[in-house]
């Protein structure tokens, strides 16, 4: 990807907001630039706003305040029916009334191409959807899975420049929405169509996204990669949204070159490197973050570690492949989860004992 | 258990009390006897071979016919943007607008008619035909709106949303998606005010003029004792179409709602 922000951009999304009636939906005005090419997630809990970016995205909705561009042209005004984007609706929205070619080659009539044209498009967009065969049956005659495959083959038949997917996995059981994450993603690198995809599910957006919006009550906290979603954090409350991590309360004590430094609870004072301080993190009261795995019990004495406590057991939960511990560390009243892997050999601890708890720089960030 | 038998025999009573006199219409428009009475005499079907010759009936047939396609065709228009509106939009005072297009329902058909010719009168319209469609129109509106709303209720928005994203306008949308989805309901609806706009009587005959529809004719002929078998005829006939439609739209009813996916809940249908 090109470092200058417009160059590869297929999407901009420019301060834009949208109330319905007095509900504000969307506020503050939202900025993102969603690249060409991309599998780009909107991720956050149900009621944030997700749909209703998509659907203006999709020109379903048109924005109270601000612009959408789709390759640099606005959009507003610019109704459904001609803009360039295709949307899996949550629904799925299949035609009862026709079937599943009728379905597929519902968006190809405007295109007047000639039958055998029509033929073979919709054949091949049943192809990329494992539906080959399937032609002739009644669309209501479809398992829920099949039903979504129609809804992608309907939208990808018509090579849209972007793909718009709400929630399209949350109607399936967990086998196979999981099947479908994979199969999804792999669709996407085949066919290169920048995909937008909406979901509540944050394991789903981790897998399948090169980058995640995350959004609560109308605002995008923040936009990553999942890496740096997941290990760079800004908030809190993204941080908590993303899998797990422990919190500790922190103060700032000063600021060097090599990073800021702050006296963490539980952890003392340490010097936390300047790319795992957030710019917006401000003040001396901050918060410090560790996930589980970013800190490691020292089983024996030839493990070591930068940093290290001893905390007492307050609880193991095992689960096969990982142990989870309860740990108390001193001068913190919170409880501190670790999780270890099982690997062979290592001893699975007992609630009660104490342990030699280890970490370094690079696993605390400090968030707002 | 007594109380089971006492309903038992309360609701056999009242069976036959309603449709048994309905019944007897078949039995003596075939009865070989000028006069409407037990005992039978014979079978014939002469009654019906002189409905097929009596030229003033033929002309009331057309009128009632003429009455109830207009009647159909513009109530279910009206109802067909009633729905709709009531289904997609909301504004303000949609309640009671809603509640006042209902209203016919309840309102005794006398005071209609009465009002009616008050107003076309006054507005300088001359008793016609065309008067009667438009009573006609009032009355059978809110059918139509209580069926197509429950079609229109049971379409799925994003499916025109989605005609829409495909590349469609709101124009071809409306008949690619909407109609072919709301079509039984359609149709229901117009064989639903053809009936009742066939059958009634009120308003008719006192909004005609001089060109009667068939129930009105029915009652003129009642005066002449001699034309009773024919108007028994007359009336089972009328009886076997009413019975048909009625059914026809019951079924178009039920596919409308098995469309849409859901299965009949048993609130839409008058049947
Ligand atoms: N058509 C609408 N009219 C009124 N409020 C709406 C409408 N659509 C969405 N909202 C409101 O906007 C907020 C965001 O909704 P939505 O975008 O559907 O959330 P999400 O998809 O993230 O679950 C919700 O509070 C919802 O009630
Ligand atoms: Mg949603």
């Amino acid at each position: 990807m090109s470092s200058t922000p417009s160059a590869g951009t297929i999407i901009d999304i420019e301060r834009v907001e949208k109330r319905f009636g007095q509900v504000a939906a969307l506020k503050k005005g939202i900025d993102a630039r969603i690249r060409e090419g991309e599998f780009f997630s909107l991720l956050g809990p149900s009621g944030c706003g997700k749909t209703t970016l998509l659907r203006m995205i999709a020109g379903l909705d048109d924005p109270t305040v601000g612009e959408i561009r789709i390759d640099g042209k606005p959009m507003n005004g610019v109704p459904a029916n001609h803009r360039p984007t295709n949307m899996v609706f949550q629904s799925y929205a299949i035609f009862p009334h026709l079937n599943v070619f009728e379905n597929v080659s519902y968006g190809l009539r405007k295109q007047r191409l000639v039958k055998a044209e029509v033929e073979r498009r919709v054949a091949e967009a049943l192809a990329m959807v494992s539906l080959s065969g399937y032609e002739k049956r009644a669309s209501h005659a479809m398992s829920g899975g099949q039903r979504q495959r129609i809804a992608l083959a309907r939208a990808l038949v018509l090579r849209p420049r972007v793909l718009l997917l709400d929630e399209p996995l949350s109607a399936l059981d967990k086998q196979l929405r999981e099947q479908m994450q994979i199969e999804l993603r792999h669709l996407q690198r085949e066919v290169g169509i920048t995909f937008v995809l909406v979901t509540h599910d944050q394991s789903e957006a981790l897998t399948m996204s090169d980058r995640i919006a995350v959004m609560f009550e109308g605002n995008i906290a923040q936009l990553d990669s999942p890496e740096m979603l997941y290990r760079r954090p800004i908030s809190k409350r993204v941080a908590s949204f993303i899998g797990v991590m422990n919190f500790f309360p922190a103060s700032v004590t000063g600021e060097s070159a090599k990073g800021v430094e702050a006296e963490i609870a539980g952890l003392g004072p340490m010097t936390v490197p300047k790319q795992q301080v957030p710019k917006d993190v401000t003040g001396r009261e901050v918060t410090a973050g560790v996930r589980p795995e970013m800190m490691t019990l020292l089983f024996d004495e030839t493990e070591t570690a930068e940093r290290e406590v001893m905390a007492e057991i307050d609880d193991v939960v095992y689960y096969g492949d990982m142990s989870y511990y309860s740990l108390r560390l001193p001068g913190c009243e919170e409880l501190t989860t670790v999780s270890m892997r099982n690997t062979a050999g290592r001893p699975i601890l007992k609630e009660g004992g104490s342990v030699r708890v280890g970490w370094g720089q690079e696993s605390v960030v400090l968030l707002s | 258990m007594r109380q089971g038998r006492w309903l038992k025999v309360y609701s056999l009573t009242y069976l036959v009390f309603i449709y048994a006199p309905v019944l007897l219409l078949p039995i003596f428009a075939f009865n070989d006897s000028a006069i409407v009475a037990f005992p039978l005499t014979g079978f014939t079907t002469k009654w019906f071979e002189e409905l097929w010759s009596a030229t003033v009936m033929h002309e009331a047939l057309w009128n009632s016919l003429y009455v109830g396609i207009a009647t159909a065709v513009l109530s279910t228009v009206f109802g067909t943007c009633a729905a709709r509106a009531s289904t997609r939009f909301d504004f303000r005072g949609k309640k009671a607008a809603m509640g006042f297009i209902m209203l016919p329902l309840v309102l005794p058909e006398i005071i209609v008619a009465v009002a009616l010719v008050v107003v076309l009168v006054q507005m300088g319209i001359s008793l016609s035909l065309f008067a009667v469609v438009l009573g006609h129109v009032l009355i059978c509106t809110p059918f139509s709106i209580a069926i197509l709303s429950s079609a229109f209720n049971n379409l799925d928005l994003s499916l025109e949303e989605a005609s829409l994203d495909l590349g469609e306008t709101p124009f071809s949308t409306f008949f690619r998606v909407t109609l072919p989805l709301v079509a039984p309901g359609i149709v229901s609806s117009l064989l639903i005010s053809f009936t009742i706009s066939l059958d009634e009587f009120i308003i008719a005959f006192f909004l005609t003029g001089t060109d009667p529809t068939l129930p009105v004719y029915i009652w003129s002929q009642l005066r002449f004792t001699a034309k009773l078998p024919g108007v028994v005829s007359l009336g089972s006939l009328l009886l076997l179409a009413s019975l048909i439609l009625l059914l026809a739209a019951e079924y178009f009813r039920r596919r409308a709602n098995k469309k849409a996916g859901t299965e009949g809940d048993g609130t839409g249908g008058f049947l």
